[in-house]
């Protein structure tokens, strides 16, 4: 395996990791704030369609960015409403809005396009293009660093960078401000942020539209940047990856970015051998495509450190009884 | 008590005769969905042609999951339409449950073989296909190096792919073919983002042709192709259109006229197996205008020799579910 085979695997993992990172993040602010989100996967798959549909019939990816993003606010929303309002459960609140994403892309789909769900092929400027990062030309000749800032810094769509940025910023936002503090305070004993005379049920919003945003990138990213428009259930089980890799990244930002991009290395090195020949040992590619999950369950089994979620989460805040 | 049950049982005939009496044939599209762009496409425009010809009417049903499968059919066969066609080698086993309960209903299965005395299993011989896009696919590599995507991972797409070796290894013994599965489960045949994480995969290890046989995931396979500027080959429909100029050629498999035939005959469908081979016009490769500054004389020349030694049986392809192995790598 040469150098420059490393760097297209890592190239690859980058692509795959970017949607799982965005929709990590997501998940991180809503479940910080005590709010289980099982929905990411429906949320992701509301947001590619909207953004491959809407970018298809206006021609442009951005508003169809505004449209993707739309959509995961609106089921954020919903969302916020059944289990922060309403209080109900938000498993339930969750996998309700799953199905609902999974039959209303289609249904809108079939309306607006007659192709079963599916939107046109998207072309030129109705999705993302990679960005050639300055001067990726100018030191290609430079050996090692030539080829990593060409081959695999520069060469992304625009919400790979975005990815990227967001993972500093969310940790800033949590431990540096006091909107953060706060927030990670909801999650942990609302009554006390109660009795602090701060509002909970407003923090928890907040936490929904910052998860709504975040996801909504994501699958924006997932059909307008990966893909070149959408088919029906493309978001193949992303939302709930990334709940593993949350779980993995035991709610911290920066863990976060260490465990998708793992998880996304491990499905670039499965997509890039069939095989993998370990000197007599034969892996299989099964084996290679499972691992995130099998990893995911060692950890919630206390291997590599307990795993402990925010203490009020999945509980609704009730002020008084 | 016995009133009431003549009353339903005189219902029920009559509704058993009402629907015996319609008799419009049904379709059942598998996983893939009906817009895939390929095989379950294809059935369904099948399935159309005979409509527009004969004006009759069809019911049809897209599974969403596996649950639906035996359910549909039963409830197609229950509601008296018949002859019922299913696309797809995923109804074998159900099939095989359902079938006897219904023995004036017809049924006919493409892609795979069901003993029954009212089924009529249509097998295609992809490999023949494949073998000929292998053929076109080593002439227009210039890096020698070629890739196959397939959907799920079953021993009918290896016989694609085995085809595919083939083919590639006849017109150019040195070349190599980069093999992909895109997964294990019925979500492969609808995963385009990994479709063009694989071909991508497969453009950086050299191939500058690839191959897909894996329903909705290979809209990704062509994208991803056209995106890189090397080529793609279609599979099942025509698909050269997608892309033109970036498509070589599709390996075609004619499931449009197995369920045209289908409906055609009616009641009167002979059940056993049908084999849809080259000789017959079941497979082949599409040539048309989005392709044609494509493929060059000599490559012509070369197909067209190949098919004809196929059909004539001077070459023999390999098919990989005659023993579940493949001669060429």
């Amino acid at each position: 395996m040469d150098f420059l085979t490393i760097l297209q695997i890592m190239d690859s993992a980058v692509r795959l990791a970017t949607p799982l990172l965005l929709a990590c993040l997501a998940g991180l602010f809503s479940e910080r704030a005590g709010i289980f989100d099982i929905g990411l996967e429906g949320k992701i798959l509301a947001s590619a369609f909207f953004s491959a549909g809407v970018a298809a019939l206006t021609g442009s990816v951005w508003l169809g960015l505004l449209a993707g993003v739309g959509a995961s606010m609106v089921f954020s929303a919903i969302h916020g409403l059944a289990s922060i309002t309403f209080q109900g459960n938000q498993l339930i609140s969750g996998v309700a809005l799953n199905f609902f994403a999974s039959g209303i892309t289609v249904l809108v789909g079939e309306a607006w396009f007659s192709l079963g769900g599916r939107t046109p092929s998207l072309s030129g400027g109705e999705r993302f293009s990679p960005i050639e990062l300055p001067l990726s030309e100018t030191i290609m000749p430079v050996p090692v660093a030539g080829p990593l800032y060409h081959d695999l810094i520069s060469g992304h769509t625009f919400l790979v960078y975005i990815a990227l940025i967001a993972v500093p910023a969310s940790w800033f936002l949590l431990y540096r401000t006091r909107f953060g503090l706060r927030l990670r305070a909801v999650g942990e004993n609302p009554a006390a942020v109660d009795t602090a005379g701060v509002s909970v049920i407003k923090l928890r919003y907040a936490a929904m539209v910052i998860a709504g945003v975040l996801c909504g990138l994501a699958g924006v990213y997932l059909a307008t940047g990966l893909a070149a428009g959408f088919v029906k259930e493309m978001s193949a089980g992303r939302g709930y990856i990334a709940l593993a890799a949350l779980i993995f990244a035991k709610w911290r930002p920066w863990h976060a970015l260490g465990a998708t991009m793992l998880f996304g290395l491990l499905e670039a090195i499965a997509n890039r051998y069939q095989s993998i020949d370990l000197g007599g040992i034969v892996i299989p590619v099964q084996f290679m495509q499972a691992l995130p999950y099998i990893l995911t369950v060692l950890i919630l089994a206390g291997f590599g450190g307990k795993a402990i979620g925010p203490r009020a989460g999945g509980v609704p805040y009730v002020k008084e009884r | 008590m016995t009133l009431m049950h003549k009353f339903l049982g005189a219902a029920a005939t009559v509704a058993l005769t009402a629907g015996a009496a319609l008799a419009d044939p049904a379709i059942i599209f598998d996983l893939g969905g009906k817009f895939d762009k390929s095989f379950n496409e294809a059935a369904y425009g099948g399935a159309n042609r005979w409509a527009e010809e004969t004006g009759g009417k069809f019911q049809e049903f897209e599974l969403q999951n596996e649950a639906q499968r035996e359910q549909a059919l039963r409830r197609l066969a229950e509601a008296g339409s018949n002859p019922i066609v299913m696309t797809g080698f995923a109804f074998g086993s159900t099939l095989e449950q359902v079938a006897p309960d219904y023995p004036d209903t017809k049924f006919a299965i493409v892609d795979m073989v069901v003993d029954a005395p009212n089924v009529s299993s249509v097998v295609f011989t992809e490999h023949e296909g494949s073998y000929l896009v292998g053929v076109m696919a080593a002439m227009a590599s210039k890096s020698g190096i070629v890739g196959f995507v397939g959907g799920m991972d079953i021993p009918l797409i290896r016989r694609f792919a085995c085809g595919y070796v083939q083919g590639v290894k006849a017109q150019n013994p040195d070349a190599t073919v980069i093999q992909n599965m895109t997964g294990t489960t019925p979500a492969a045949w609808n995963d385009q983002v990994k479709g063009a994480e694989l071909t991508k995969a497969q453009q950086s290890q050299g191939a500058d042709v690839v191959y897909h046989a894996a329903g909705g995931t290979g809209i990704g396979v062509l994208q991803a192709a056209t995106d890189l500027g090397i080529l793609g080959i279609g599979v099942d429909s025509n698909q050269n259109h997608m892309h033109p100029g970036s498509v070589l050629t599709s390996m075609t498999k004619r499931v449009d006229n197995a369920v045209y035939e289908a409906f055609s005959a009616g009641m009167e469908m002979e059940a056993g197996i049908k084999v849809m081979n080259l000789a017959a016009g079941g497979v082949g490769y599409a040539m048309d205008e989005h392709n044609a500054a494509l493929v060059s004389d000599d490559m012509k020349a070369a197909v067209e020799a190949a098919a004809a030694g196929i059909i004539a049986g001077d070459i023999m392809v390999h098919d990989y579910m005659s023993d579940d192995s493949c001669p060429v790598e």
